[in-house]
């Protein structure tokens, strides 16, 4: 686990080129998203972000101190509120975007 | 070594389902399924680290895991949408604290260690990037919380930006103090009673940082928010080596900035501009110089007449429509309209909700179908063809000074160019002025009719006359 083999010069420069390639990537990619998806994208990557999760479970890994078991325990509690929240509400937001009914007119220009 | 390939290999699976995730919200067909290559990845890697570390505690890990499914599923459920942006604000200051959590007890655990070794140049590497997601995640806490109260109106924080002597120095003091700690604790990691001191400058900037933008600058604000959540939880992936953090962090960061440049390009502004300006403080001026100019104030029953001959409607709804809670009697007027083969679009500027695409969520929650609904850039080639834009709770972003004035503070603001179209029905409850206090020459134009009175009861009103025609 992370905290077995110390960190070397090496691994901070891989990490800082995935840190790049996935930064780069997601500029990319938000790039394309539709505008009218950007509220339920924030919620999305808002539950995305609740990885933070895997950095609690990694501290609490074999013999924690008090003060991190607690810390790391409230850390896990706020990822997960975040998490169950974040994938619960884009799923909701996304089920309201419907294409026009039967009701409804004349076709247009169709949003990108 | 086995445990740890398999780790490493369900993280890798993990990653690509978060950037699958992302594509697929490209556009409405394919969203759903990113979602769930979300839900995906995310088990995916909170299992593989489970089954990898070895828990003293997994009773209490399980019931934290309960204690935020009782927070995060009635809210997820029973939010209205007017309030997505609040949860939002939310669940950023919760992401950010628990990467700020998680740091701060990395701190006390690694400090007394390194101290006691003698420092490397990698553990005081690793102490600044430390250092530096704790400042990041406690000021993100508390600015989201204040941007929160802020969106919620609230009657103790002011809306307005809260301006005070010196508050730049003071601000630059706090973050200037927190970094100057930051680089002491690594040139001398025994100081660790120093680090409540960086804990508290970074949580009293975040108050003072979002407090001073009005709110009218909020949807800029969440989305800077979301890219700083992002980037507290790379740090933490820098400092525990753990590369699906970073991975994860990044695309939350790079999210947060592209949509915060999108809101400032809107709003035709600069990030520095947002984040010091305290606009909407000093824009009122514009409006002391009003004059009494006739205008054409119209009932119903007018407004209904005109809608009636027309064969090219297009609304323009801003965030008064949300407050008004006017988005059904939208749909119900354009329906009664569609009946009779008038052909209905909406034209969405990108600030006209509270946070990016929040209009667009409002106006789906009230039934609207989405291929209606038109960005600004392909609304605005349309308008000369349009019979009547109905304007509904916008008042700024339909305004004419934002492309003629070059003395208005909206000058340069990209608009709903809603004036070239042949006739306006203006919804408003009275000739105010809008967020940034500035008059609009749409209100006298020959062609725009006002229409006065809550938007809601005006809707429907209109309906009842479109009956009647």
């Amino acid at each position: 686990m992370a905290d077995a083999a110390p960190m070397t010069t090496e691994d901070i420069l891989v990490n800082l080129l995935v840190f790049a390639l996935s930064s780069f990537l997601g500029l990319e990619l938000i790039r394309h998203v539709s505008r009218l998806l950007h509220t339920p994208l924030m919620s999305l990557t808002n539950a995305l972000s609740s990885v933070a999760v895997i950095a609690a479970l990694v501290v609490m890994d074999d013999q924690p101190s008090e003060l991190v078991t607690w810390l790391a325990l409230v850390a896990i509690a706020c990822s997960a509120t975040n998490a169950i929240g974040g994938f619960m509400i884009t799923e909701r937001i996304l089920r309201m975007f419907r294409k026009d009914k039967p009701a409804a007119g004349a076709t247009g220009a169709r949003p990108r | 070594m086995i445990e740890e390939d398999i780790q490493l290999g369900a993280y890798g699976v993990a990653a690509i389902l978060f950037i699958l995730s992302l594509k697929g919200m490209s556009e409405v067909k394919t969203a759903r399924l990113g979602n769930w290559a979300g839900i995906a990845g995310m088990v995916l890697g909170v299992a593989a680290t489970g089954l990898a570390v070895h828990l003293r505690n997994t009773g209490l890990a399980i019931a934290a895991v309960g204690v935020g499914t009782l927070l995060g599923v009635p809210m997820a459920l029973r939010m209205p949408m007017t309030a997505v942006p609040q949860r939002t604000a939310f669940s950023h200051a919760f992401g950010a604290l628990a990467a700020a959590l998680v740091g701060t007890g990395e701190f006390y655990d690694r400090a007394p260690e390194i101290a006691a070794h003698g420092a490397t140049g990698l553990d005081r590497f690793s102490i600044v990037v430390l250092c530096a997601e704790v400042i990041l995640g406690y000021l993100t806490a508390t600015g989201s919380i204040v941007a929160l109260l802020k969106l919620q109106e609230v009657k103790w924080i002011p809306s307005a930006p809260v301006i005070f002597p010196g508050r730049h120095v003071i601000s630059a003091l706090l973050i200037g103090g927190a970094f100057a700690i930051a680089i002491y604790l690594a040139i001398d990691p025994s100081q660790a009673y120093l680090f409540p001191v960086l804990i508290g400058a970074a949580l009293i900037f975040g108050v003072l940082l979002v407090l001073a933008i009005g709110g009218a600058d909020m949807p800029t604000v969440i989305a800077i928010l979301n890219a700083y959540a992002g980037l507290s939880a790379v740090g933490l992936g820098f400092v525990l080596n753990n590369k699906l953090l970073i991975v994860a962090g990044a695309l939350d960061g790079s999210s947060g900035l592209v949509l915060a440049v999108l809101m400032c390009q809107a709003m035709n502004r600069s990030f520095a501009n947002v984040l010091f300006g305290g606009f909407g403080a000093t824009a009122s001026t514009g409006a002391k110089k009003k004059e009494e100019r006739p205008y054409r104030s119209g009932a119903a029953d007018e407004a209904a007449f005109l809608l009636s001959n027309a064969s090219k409607v297009v609304f323009a709804p801003g965030y008064g429509l949300a407050v008004a809670q006017a988005q059904h009697a939208v749909r119900e007027v354009a329906d009664e309209l569609k009946k009779r083969g008038v052909d209905v679009k909406y034209g969405i500027h990108p600030v006209a909700g509270r946070m990016p695409g929040h209009m667009n969520v409002l106006l789906a929650d009230a039934n609207i179908p989405y291929d209606e609904l038109l960005e600004m850039d392909e609304v605005n080639p349309l308008f000369p063809e349009i019979d009547v834009v109905v304007i509904v709770g916008a008042n700024d972003v339909v305004n004419p000074a934002a492309s003629a004035d070059e003395k208005s503070p909206l000058f340069g603001m990209p608009m709903l160019e809603v004036d070239r179209a042949k006739n306006v029905i203006f919804l408003k409850r009275s000739m105010a002025v809008g967020f940034a206090g500035v008059d609009n020459d749409l209100f006298y134009r020959p062609n725009t009719m006002m229409l006065f009175g809550d938007a809601k009861k005006s809707l429907l009103s209109v309906r009842e006359a479109l009956k009647q025609v």
